[in-house]
């Protein structure tokens, strides 16, 4: 079990409000997932800025920075907890070998909109720490997480993401991630972990990457993608939802004129705003949902 | 009696409702704050009515018996689940495996049911006014389940001796679950259970009767080197 949260704004009426709608949301998921926790939240870009979402787990922020100052060239480097926000206009593919290579940080996500932020902890506190009520954004995505295929690490958590600016959360697992892994590996997707969650995220990069959209992305997923799940995924425009065709994994979607929330309970958006007049409705197996992609 | 469910605990007002006193004849309860609990009016025995204002989770409603439980708004994963009897009626739409399970009494459920509606269903009559999803009436043993929309994959599969009646399409039909005769007792009967669900203008002759073809009831020794 875990539970999977995500908010996309249809009009900029919430934007200052979305750390807070989404912090709810997943201090409210905790009975679904009590042992990590982690969001992305996606802001409006810097045109040839990329940022690098990057846990620096017990090395000391000062030293970091100093390691980094002699390698990267950056515009911003932004300390959040154990996490750092590192702005650059380099190439990211130079930025990504520099810190493939460091020592003792987790690299979890980059892009010109995606900041990442997860770590393992009830997902209050973890909230708390990255102080999360406080971030604006476009849109945004959730997960606690009740491990059950790797160990509860910082890489063991969601949201995974293996391309620029994507980022998936997954409730449930999946059947066939080691033959994927292996055929992915293979076409040059690299893996961090051997968790399930990332190899469905390393599928879903290598399609976008082969100019194929997220929709039909995840469309296709439902034939190779073997096991049970409810997936929310997110690019730099928006997002989608998808159920495998059992469907035993549960999701509810609320919208309104303003947002569009997606839930593994409906518990967990009881307190957004509006939402007594929110159209409530179940994704039906199998259908790929999406809104601004 | 007003429960509100942002002042008081879950566990106290189900408490509340579970050990009604009878010499206060206090019949009537309004659940406020829903929120989407889970739970919610669960193992309640008395012949009470309690009117839900809202969006409620898991398993509202488990248990029941003799309770007259209205939710305003649609409810979460298996509403009715093991009721034993008394009514239980869904203003909005009802997520999967509504009435899982159940012995007896009435579920109505206003909008759609998603999958596995009915899954094991053991004497309950269901009423979805809308479509119910994929596997609805799974490995039923007892009962009716009435459909006024249509039917999602697999429908009846692996049935005992449930009656399904749909009046909409059917994606498909589960293993053993075959279309059958509609006779003068199945007609009154299902006359009988959309009056009880105020559908008083739906007849019963637009409906199908689906039932178990019995195949699967004992071993068939033909199926020997299948094994």
């Amino acid at each position: 079990m875990c539970g999977i949260v995500g908010i996309y704004l249809k009009s900029k009426k919430f934007e200052k409000d979305l750390g807070k709608m989404l912090s709810g949301m997943l201090i409210n998921m905790e009975s679904r997932g009590p042992d990590s926790a982690g969001f992305a939240i996606y802001k409006k870009e810097k045109k040839q800025e990329f940022k690098y979402s990057i846990c620096i787990n017990n090395l000391v922020f000062e030293e970091f920075k100093k390691e980094i100052s002699r390698k990267i060239k950056y515009n911003s480097i932004l300390k959040n907890s154990d996490h750092v926000i590192l702005s650059s206009k380099e190439i990211p593919e130079k930025v990504l070998s520099i810190l493939n290579e460091l020592k003792g940080i987790n690299l979890v996500g980059y892009g010109k909109s995606i900041e990442i932020f997860k770590q393992i902890g009830n997902p209050k506190d973890v909230v708390k720490k990255f102080n999360l009520e406080k971030f604006s954004g476009t849109h945004g995505i959730g997960h606690t997480r009740m491990a059950t295929e790797s160990a509860i690490t910082t890489n063991g958590s969601h949201p995974y993401s293996t391309g620029s600016d994507e980022c998936l959360v997954h409730n449930g697992s999946l059947s066939n991630h080691n033959n994927l892994r292996r055929d992915l590996t293979k076409q040059g997707i690299n893996f961090k972990s051997e968790n399930d969650t990332e190899v469905a995220a390393g599928y879903i990069s290598n399609h976008l990457l082969n100019k194929k959209n997220l929709k039909d992305t995840l469309k296709r997923s439902l034939s190779d993608l073997d096991g049970f799940y409810t997936f929310i995924a997110g690019t730099k425009k928006g997002f989608a939802i998808v159920r495998d065709e059992i469907a035993c994994k549960p999701a509810v979607i609320s919208e309104t004129k303003d947002y569009v929330a997606i839930a593994s309970e409906f518990q967990a958006m009881a307190h957004l705003p509006g939402i007594n007049i929110a159209n409530i409705f179940e994704p039906e197996p199998g259908i790929v949902y999406s809104w601004g992609n | 009696m007003k429960l509100d469910l942002k002042k008081t605990k879950l566990r106290k007002v189900n408490e509340t409702l579970q050990s009604i006193d009878p010499k206060k004849n206090n019949k009537n309860y309004t659940i406020l704050n829903p929120d989407g609990n889970h739970a919610i009016c669960v193992g309640l025995t008395d012949d009470i009515d309690i009117n839900i204002k809202g969006h409620v989770g898991y398993y509202c409603g488990g248990m029941n018996q003799n309770a007259n439980i209205t939710i305003e708004g649609n409810v979460g994963t298996g509403v009715a689940e093991n009721m034993m009897s008394g009514k239980i009626h869904v203003k909005g739409n009802a997520s999967q495996s509504a009435g899982a399970t159940a012995h007896g009494g009435f579920l109505i459920i206003d909008g759609d049911a998603s999958s596995r509606c009915g899954i094991s269903m053991k004497g309950i009559d269901i009423v979805v006014k809308g479509s119910v999803g994929h596997m609805s009436a799974f490995m039923a043993q007892s009962g009716n389940l009435i459909v006024c929309g249509n039917a999602g994959e697999a429908l009846g599969d692996s049935l005992y001796e449930a009656d399904i009646y749909i009046k909409g399409k059917v994606k498909s039909l589960g293993a053993d679950c075959i279309e059958k005769k509609m006779n003068n007792r199945h007609l009154k009967k299902l006359d009988k259970l959309l009056k009880k669900a105020n559908l008083n203008k739906l007849k019963s002759k637009d409906f199908k009767r689906y039932g178990s073809a019995r195949k699967l009831y004992n071993f068939n020794i033909d199926n020997v080197l299948n094994y």
